[in-house]
């Protein structure tokens, strides 16, 4: 009877194989986890001596061994704001011209050119906006922003300061050329899901091409849309080494955009090897904590806006 | 039709025909970067690119040298990582495909797993130097490859769960009907049929640990010298590259550059073969 005998066998390597498996995808699991754990546990020293003073204060100084988080925290955010400020419309454009108007023949060439530029690794934009782009900056844009930007009411100081192309404008600049390719092929792909129908109905009534995009392609894929920007700004949020290379690398907090500053991730790439001591290591790895927490959070939202999306998608076709 | 309608008809062609330029002018604007960057890398690179460049060991500044042990300590690490970052990635999208229709497992899994595909790759770095660099007590090339196979690991997982749903349900069904254990339905039915799509994934995930930098910082650290011992400091191309563009030496500057062309080549040649394998898979 040798026909029961592999049925049982295959029975067995049946459970094997589902529960191998099954293990692996909770080791998937089991690495946020991990990475969660670790990183709290190796805060403690620096929270427990600054405590939430850490997160409010702008002194780094590594000689009196006073550590805080502000200089970092606001130049990851600034930088940020200002790739998604170039990036989104850069993006948005991208995806109408390949969805809405490019001929058939283009798509392809085009699409795969837009996800090269995903594909350059960061330490290439960094080496270009180094050597390449942050001089060009220095002498032929910052002066120009310097006399038309910095005398405006409000907003003046954002504007002001020695053009030295390095510094905080440069980075979010060089960011934004970044997370563009990501977030203009999340929009594409949403707006390719925008049923025909809708879209014919409304040129049938006489809208020219941009009316059909912001009255109608845009009101049905916004919640996507806002999807990809979120993916875009994770990953400026923590994008390193392009960063690292222009930002500067100065603990003090500057009004202008034009000054050189820190991000969280280049503070770490910059300090992490060369830091001596517990706090000085735990407050590194805190200000790497909180990264991961910011760019989770941010992440969080975006796969959420994309999930509702894709159920709506569900429930209309 | 009164004047009145012409105006407004004129005015919303006038706003379409701006838009629409607009949008013309951000892809060239893309265009112009990428066009911008890959001259500067050849321009800069292909002069210092040499036989040495291959040959010698990475020079103290001021003398000649080439980039040997940064390319072998990278090929090492990265086929490490994708060593042990392919087995795991493709298991566990497996499940997610295969097994995961109901439970809690599968959907919290997919969701963590697209969120590990764009954290912040410095954070990796921190959490192997935290896991094995602290404990060990030194940097080492195993921690630089456990860095870059956690990186690859999410990759690996999306391409392989998207690939294996592409499979027709009626294959599946078919095997399972002529009695075909259930593990036998995936190894020899579903991983057949996505078999191209699969490989894509991974040539993916190669491409883009080949460039990464941030995670080996703290991990593998660097090595001036021939090392072929995981256990020790490892130099690999893209920390070297780090280390001489900052540096003020002149030869250490067109090395780095060489480094970055031969660095981007990979990483866009991978790219391209990825695509064209997965082009030609879908069209069998």
């Amino acid at each position: 009877m040798s026909e029961p005998t592999t049925h049982s066998t295959h029975a067995i390597l049946d459970t094997l194989f589902h529960n191998t498996t099954r293990l692996f995808a909770f080791l998937v699991f089991a690495l946020l986890l991990g990475i969660m754990l670790t990183l709290t546990v190796a805060s403690l020293p620096a929270l427990s001596k600054f405590g939430f003073h850490f997160f409010t204060s702008d002194t780094w100084n590594p000689v009196t061994v006073e550590f805080g988080a502000l200089v970092p925290i606001f130049g990851t955010i600034s930088t940020a704001l200002i790739a998604m400020f170039i990036g989104v419309p850069v993006s948005f454009g991208i995806a109408l011209f390949i969805t809405e108007l490019c001929p058939a023949w283009l798509k392809r060439p085009l699409g795969i050119a837009i996800e090269l530029l995903a594909g350059i690794p960061s330490i290439i934009y960094g080496m270009w906006g180094l050597f390449v782009f942050a001089p060009w900056f220095a002498d032929n844009l910052e002066p120009w922003i310097n006399d038309h930007m910095g005398t405006l009411p409000m907003v003046g100081g954002l504007f002001q300061g020695p053009p030295m192309g390095i510094g905080m404008l440069t980075a979010g600049f060089i960011l934004a050329i970044m997370v563009i390719p990501f977030i203009a092929s999340v929009m594409r792909d949403v707006f390719e899901i925008v049923p025909s129908l809708l879209k014919e109905s409304a040129y049938g009534l006489g809208s020219t091409t941009w009316e059909v995009v912001w009255n109608v392609v845009l009101p049905y894929t916004k919640v996507g849309v806002v999807g990809g920007i979120m993916l875009g700004l994770g990953r400026a949020l923590g994008e390193t080494m392009a960063v690292t290379f222009v930002i500067g690398n100065a603990h003090d907090l500057s009004m202008s955009l034009l000054m050189p500053g820190n991000t969280i991730s280049s503070a770490l790439a910059n300090e992490f090897t060369e830091a001596v001591g517990d706090v000085y290591t735990s407050s590194l790895i805190t200000l790497g904590m909180l990264l991961f927490v910011i760019t989770f959070i941010v992440l969080a939202l975006a796969k959420l806006l994309l999930i509702q999306l894709a159920t709506k998608e569900g429930k209309v076709s | 039709m009164s004047t009145i309608d012409e105006n407004r008809y004129l005015r919303r062609r006038i706003l379409n025909a701006f838009n629409l330029t607009l949008a013309f002018a951000t892809v060239a604007f893309a265009l112009f970067f990428l066009a911008w960057i890959l001259w500067t890398l050849l321009v800069n690179g292909i002069g210092h690119v040499n036989l040495g460049t291959f040959t010698q060991m990475t020079p103290p500044p001021g003398s000649k040298g080439g980039l040997l042990n940064a390319i072998v300590g990278s090929l090492y690490m990265v086929g490490m990582a994708t060593l042990i970052g392919t087995p795991v990635g493709v298991m566990a999208g497996t499940y997610l495909a295969e097994f995961g229709r109901a439970g809690w497992l599968a959907p919290t899994t997919r969701f963590i797993n697209d969120i590990l595909l764009s954290a912040p790759s410095i954070v990796i770095g921190l959490f192997v130097y935290e896991l094995v660099v602290h404990r060990m007590g030194h940097f080492s090339g195993w921690a630089g490859a456990l860095a870059l196979a956690l990186i690859v690991l999410p990759v690996v997982v999306r391409t392989t769960e998207n690939m294996l749903q592409l499979v027709p349900n009626s294959l599946r069904e078919a095997a399972s009907a002529l009695g075909a254990p259930q593990w036998k339905v995936v190894v020899m039915v579903s991983y057949r049929a996505a078999k191209a799509g699969m490989l894509t994934g991974i040539l993916l995930a190669v491409a883009r640990i080949s460039g990464e930098t941030a995670p080996l910082l703290f991990t593998s650290l660097n090595n001036q010298f021939w090392s072929n011992d995981l256990n020790g400091p490892m130099s690999s191309l893209a920390v070297i590259i780090f280390q001489f563009a900052m540096s003020p030496y002149e030869d250490w500057h067109h090395l780095a550059w060489s480094g970055a062309l031969l660095i981007t080549l990979f990483v866009l040649g991978m790219n391209i073969l990825a695509r064209s394998i997965f082009h030609k898979g879908s069209h069998e």
